[in-house]
């Protein structure tokens, strides 16, 4: 049999030039956006799960085949759609996401929703993690058919501590997310969660500890404490896996392991603007550089863009300085804002970087954030956004 | 007996809106219809076997609050989609 051929792929001047494919979660159903082999063009795919909340769309960087769904409908139980085309076809998980059965006369966990989605370690094929909300953590190792706790987190004597009461809890439910595996290390792995803060497991989630040292958490009174912070989203840099930065709800941070305290990098942001937001995204190549969304969390909260007048953030030096890259954005009377899954970068030379809104648009820059392009309008409220390479 | 399916599981029965199952209580029918319709019970009954809380099941248009409710041959059962907000 001759050898399947691969597509080539064209360079352009000064950087790479391939295909993209965005998935995107919404509160109505999922959607994808294929591009062009120079991101100029894209086209709109869907929708898939009409109706259904989805949360996250997750394609698998290790085949180029599988994505992972994770929805739930206003009336239905949580669930997660699997595909292994690429998200032409689809079909549920035979068995989902679901906490133990508690025992006669004890009240126990029910899985409101799964959260967040992430491949686990490029040398454990077909092994998936899910965080869900309430706060637990499972693991599949069939590709997101069947899925089973990490009782390591969700039986740990002390994770009713960790993650708070149900009065706790954010508007939408606690959730478990920013599931972080070390490049180096298939069993050295990061969580987050809101509320609850940042936790770390070396030895394949069988037991964690906190990770929080530096971090504030203006909403609880006293010093701040060793669990319980509100991590917005927090990632792990692949190329210097000891780095993690996170977009918190009391700023923005960033760690250097083995230390292991929380910098403040978000102070170097303009005061006008301030430091809040949800989603973080990393340069795939860089170390240094991170996008950020800034939003308006003074008084009540709004949860909108600082001023009506969108912008993405960007620093170049782990947080020294922050650049403002708003070209191509509405520049007034713009109230939305980007959650905390809704943004993310593609691997290509620039970089492209992409952000679903509250308001139901996609926008996209192919030149890093210097100039920003939208690439869709009038999706429902977008929950999700993430980037794929075309084809296997 | 005669089960009644809302249009928010329909994808499940392959669009049927009535289909035939049999138990002797409220959990062995769904267990069956989980069977045949492979999925459909999560997304009815939560882990604890609690009936989700915008899903109601009637029988003989009473309803049902508990699996281990007993049913009769001749019974009739409506799963109802309820009110969940916009």
């Amino acid at each position: 049999m001759a050898p399947k051929s691969r597509r080539s792929r064209k360079r352009a001047p000064g950087g790479t030039a391939e295909p993209v494919m965005l998935f995107i979660g919404t509160r109505k159903g999922a959607f994808t956006l294929k591009s062009d082999a120079r991101r100029r063009q894209w086209r709109i795919g869907g929708p898939h799960f009409l109706g259904q909340v989805v949360n996250h769309v997750v394609p698998d960087p290790r085949d180029r085949k599988t994505v992972l769904c994770a929805a739930r409908a206003g009336h239905l139980g949580p669930t997660v759609f699997r595909s292994i085309d690429y998200g032409r076809t689809w079909r549920e998980a035979s068995r989902p996401p679901a906490f133990p059965k508690a025992a006669e006369g004890e009240k126990g966990l029910s899985v409101s929703h799964v959260f967040w989605l992430q491949p686990a370690h490029p040398s454990e094929a077909g092994v998936w993690y899910a965080g869900t909300s309430p706060q637990g953590l499972f693991r599949s190792e069939d590709g997101g058919d069947t899925w089973e706790g990490v009782a390591g987190f969700n039986a740990h004597p002390m994770r009713a501590q960790w993650v708070g009461g149900e009065q706790e809890a954010p508007p939408d439910g606690a959730t478990l997310h920013s599931i972080n595996v070390d490049p180096r290390d298939p069993q050295h792995l990061y969580i987050a969660m809101s509320l609850g803060g940042a936790f770390e497991s070396t030895d394949g989630g069988r037991d964690w500890q906190p990770l929080n040292r530096g971090c504030a958490a203006d909403f609880i009174p006293g010093p701040p404490p060793e669990y319980g912070q509100d991590v917005h989203c927090m990632r792990l840099h692949p190329l210097r896996p000891d780095r993690l930065y996170q977009q918190n709800h009391c700023g923005i941070y960033r760690m250097e392991r083995p230390e292991g305290r929380w910098q403040r990098i978000g102070a170097a942001m303009p005061k006008r603007i301030g430091d809040i937001g949800f989603p973080l995204v990393l340069h795939p190549r860089d170390p240094d550089t991170a996008w950020v969304f800034p939003m308006d969390g003074g008084t009540v909260w709004p949860r909108v863009s600082v001023g009506g007048r969108p912008a993405v953030y960007v620093t170049r030096d782990a947080g020294k300085r922050w650049q403002r890259q708003d070209q191509g954005l509405p520049v007034r009377q713009a109230w939305w804002t980007v959650k905390r899954q809704s943004m993310c970068t593609d691997a290509l030379d620039p970089v492209g970087v992409y952000f679903g809104t509250t308001s139901g648009e996609a926008w996209g820059s192919s030149t890093e954030g210097r100039r920003w392009v939208c690439l869709a309008r009038h999706l429902p409220h977008i929950y999700s956004i993430e980037a794929g390479a075309i084809g296997g | 007996m005669k089960v009644l399916v809302p249009s928010q599981l329909r994808d499940y029965t392959g669009g049927k809106h009535l289909v035939e199952a049999s138990g002797a209580s409220l959990a062995a029918l769904l267990a069956e219809l989980d069977l045949r319709y492979p999925g459909i019970r999560f997304r009815v009954i939560d882990e604890q076997d609690s009936i989700r809380r915008h899903i109601k099941i009637f029988v003989n248009g009473k309803q049902a609050r508990a699996l281990d409710l007993a049913l009769a041959e001749r019974d009739e059962i409506v799963i109802v989609g309820a009110l969940s907000g916009g």
